[in-house]
């Protein structure tokens, strides 16, 4: 509304710097806002305080030497993070993986999908102001996956779990079974958190219509993963690039309409659906077998010279590895592409002309990891 | 998609425009495109919007440093007669930075295409095109290149340090990179740290 007459009162911009500290930026990550009232109308976001310089560490260390390094990027979802890593030195050497090992690689993977999105949405109940509640049931449900990794790898978060060319360990006895109780149990959980939270209205007003991301915008920023889905475009590695063994299961894709917090919300709570199938059937078809390939040399490798890009979907996006080989036994160039990083590029647009309460969600919905984010 | 026919139709449609194809020998098959810094910026548009190709969605952006041989055993294994190209050589290399666009699309699903652009040298000329206009994807990754390896994207628009501090100085990601010893910010300084400053302060350790 305008007014014809000028304000009586004095009426700047407010500068906030929010965080590095700040409880709702999910690591050490800082916001300078410029406030109109409660309005934003400029957000420049501020990392680099986790950077340890990742890519450099690993241009000084052999191939193998990096993979436990590569669980520290996007610390809840190490495994994905080993898998995208495998994935692009297999690629750069031509290495093919055994079947057996491609199905645990599957079943990792989407565990940790799992529990990444169990996270994330109950972290965005708590960042508005749903305290304690949802993310603890998410948390239980967490904890039962990171058992699963425990007994498995040896390590709940920093798995370890993969190798060129295979996986580190085979599955220990009864472990599939109580893999399959765990998944069995995990719908239950889906149906308690929807009911408890579905057509909340507190939910919905805080959520619908805000940190609306365009499709044409979300393409062209380079947005992956549930962010970009949740914008309604169909594009889903698993899918586009079918690698491992995905083209042997059914599942489909969720999109959203509106690209707003609401949708990538409930962009995540039907990917965990998606996933669950998923795992029912790489758990009914794990064939036995190796679990590695006996033709790759895993210490002292040294893949031919040239260079390689291998991308998978994590749960944050797209996680791509991109290497050079000179024949050395360490890369010459490692690059790690981020999804979290890239999918901080629009934050900005999504805040300008909401509250700064929304800020909070908004940032919440995009879901980042600052150590994947600052490498 | 065929790199040779993909180059031919991008050199009728953006003319002046200097390509040339690297391959890759490794087994992933993953060749690429060397773009003429000139015209680079509408051979992205074109990419981007030609009805057939459609690369709409910039991936990855990331940087390589290349720095000169500065010894000749890299030259000795090249063969015969090195005596003569050793020098030749080494009278013209100067080594250079590089900077690598992964390119797919979204709408047609098809991809990777793979741009690279060299800067003339590691000191001076170290500027390229920007094509952050072209895909805002590029955004923090060419600042990132800014800042670890040093070159300088025209057009960008907020070019900045993204993960060092303002006030720091070098690009940590090139080769010859030495960190620094003096630990100005450094706050507990001791053992090899405290020499190291020590050293460079001039006083007896």
């Amino acid at each position: 509304m305008t007014t014809l007459t000028a304000s009586p009162f004095e009426s700047q911009l407010l500068e906030v710097s929010m965080g590095p500290q700040h409880p709702s930026t999910h690591g050490v990550f800082r916001m300078d806002v410029a406030l109109d009232g409660e309005r934003v109308v400029k957000l420049k976001p501020i990392f680099g305080y986790l950077h340890r310089n990742h890519e450099k560490i690993a241009e000084n260390e052999t191939y193998l030497g990096s993979m436990p390094y590569t669980d520290r990027l996007d610390y809840f979802c190490s495994i994905t993070n080993n898998w995208a890593y495998a994935l692009a030195v297999e690629t750069l050497a031509g290495i093919q993986v055994p079947e057996r090992a491609e199905y645990l690689r599957v079943i990792t993977g989407e565990l940790t999908r799992l529990q990444n999105h169990a996270c994330l949405v109950g972290f965005l109940m708590q960042d508005m102001g749903a305290s304690g509640t949802p993310l603890m049931y998410a948390f239980r449900e967490r904890e039962k996956i990171l058992d699963l990794f425990e007994s498995l790898t040896g390590a709940r978060m920093m798995c370890n779990y993969m190798r060129f060319g295979g996986c580190r360990v085979d599955l220990p006895a009864g472990w599939l079974d109580q893999a399959k109780q765990v998944v069995e149990a995990f719908p239950r959980f889906l149906d308690e958190y929807e009911s408890l939270l579905a057509g909340n209205e507190i939910l919905m007003a805080r959520t619908q219509g805000v940190g609306v991301l365009s499709k044409e915008l979300a393409i062209n920023a380079g947005v992956t993963g549930p962010m970009l889905r949740a914008s309604g475009v169909n594009y889903d590695l698993r899918k586009v690039d079918k690698y491992g063994i995905y083209d042997r299961f059914s599942f489909r894709v969720p999109l959203g309409d509106h690209g707003d917090v609401y949708d990538r919300y409930m962009v995540r709570l039907l990917e965990m659906r998606e996933s669950v199938k998923i795992l029912r059937q790489a758990m009914k078809d794990i064939p036995g077998g190796p679990i590695q390939d006996p033709k790759t040399k895993i210490r002292g490798f040294r893949p031919k010279t040239g260079e390689a890009y291998g991308r998978i979907e994590a749960p944050k996006g797209e996680l791509g590895f991109y290497l050079i080989s000179d024949g050395s036994p360490c890369p010459y160039r490692y690059r790690v592409r981020p999804p979290s990083l890239i999918n901080l590029t629009i934050l900005e647009d999504m805040c300008l002309g909401q509250n700064i309460a929304d800020v909070v969600i908004i940032l919440g919905s995009v879901d980042i990891v600052m150590g994947e984010v600052d490498r | 998609m065929n790199l040779e026919s993909l180059k031919s139709e991008i050199e009728a449609n953006v003319p002046g425009c200097r390509l040339e194809i690297v391959s890759n020998p490794s087994l992933s098959g993953q060749h690429s495109l060397l773009l003429g810094p000139s015209r680079a910026l509408e051979v992205a548009l074109f990419l981007r919007d030609a009805e057939a190709l459609r690369f709409d969605y910039c991936s990855n952006v990331t940087g390589i440093d290349w720095p000169a041989p500065t010894t000749k055993g890299k030259v000795k294994e090249m063969g015969e007669g090195f005596e003569d190209d050793a020098e030749e050589e080494e009278a013209q290399l100067t080594g250079h930075l590089e900077a690598v666009y992964h390119l797919y699309s979204m709408e047609k699903k098809h991809g990777p295409v793979i741009l690279r652009m060299k800067t003339e040298d590691r000191v001076e000329r170290v500027h390229l095109p920007s094509l952050t206009p072209v895909w805002r994807s590029a955004d923090f990754q060419e600042r990132e290149i800014f800042d670890l390896f040093g070159i300088v994207f025209d057009g960008h628009p907020d070019l900045r340090r993204i993960l060092m501090w303002d006030e720091f100085e070098d690009h940590p990601m090139r080769r010859d990179y030495v960190e620094p010893d003096d630990y100005e910010y450094e706050p507990t300084a001791h053992d090899d740290v405290l020499r190291k400053t020590q050293q460079h302060h001039g006083g007896a350790a």
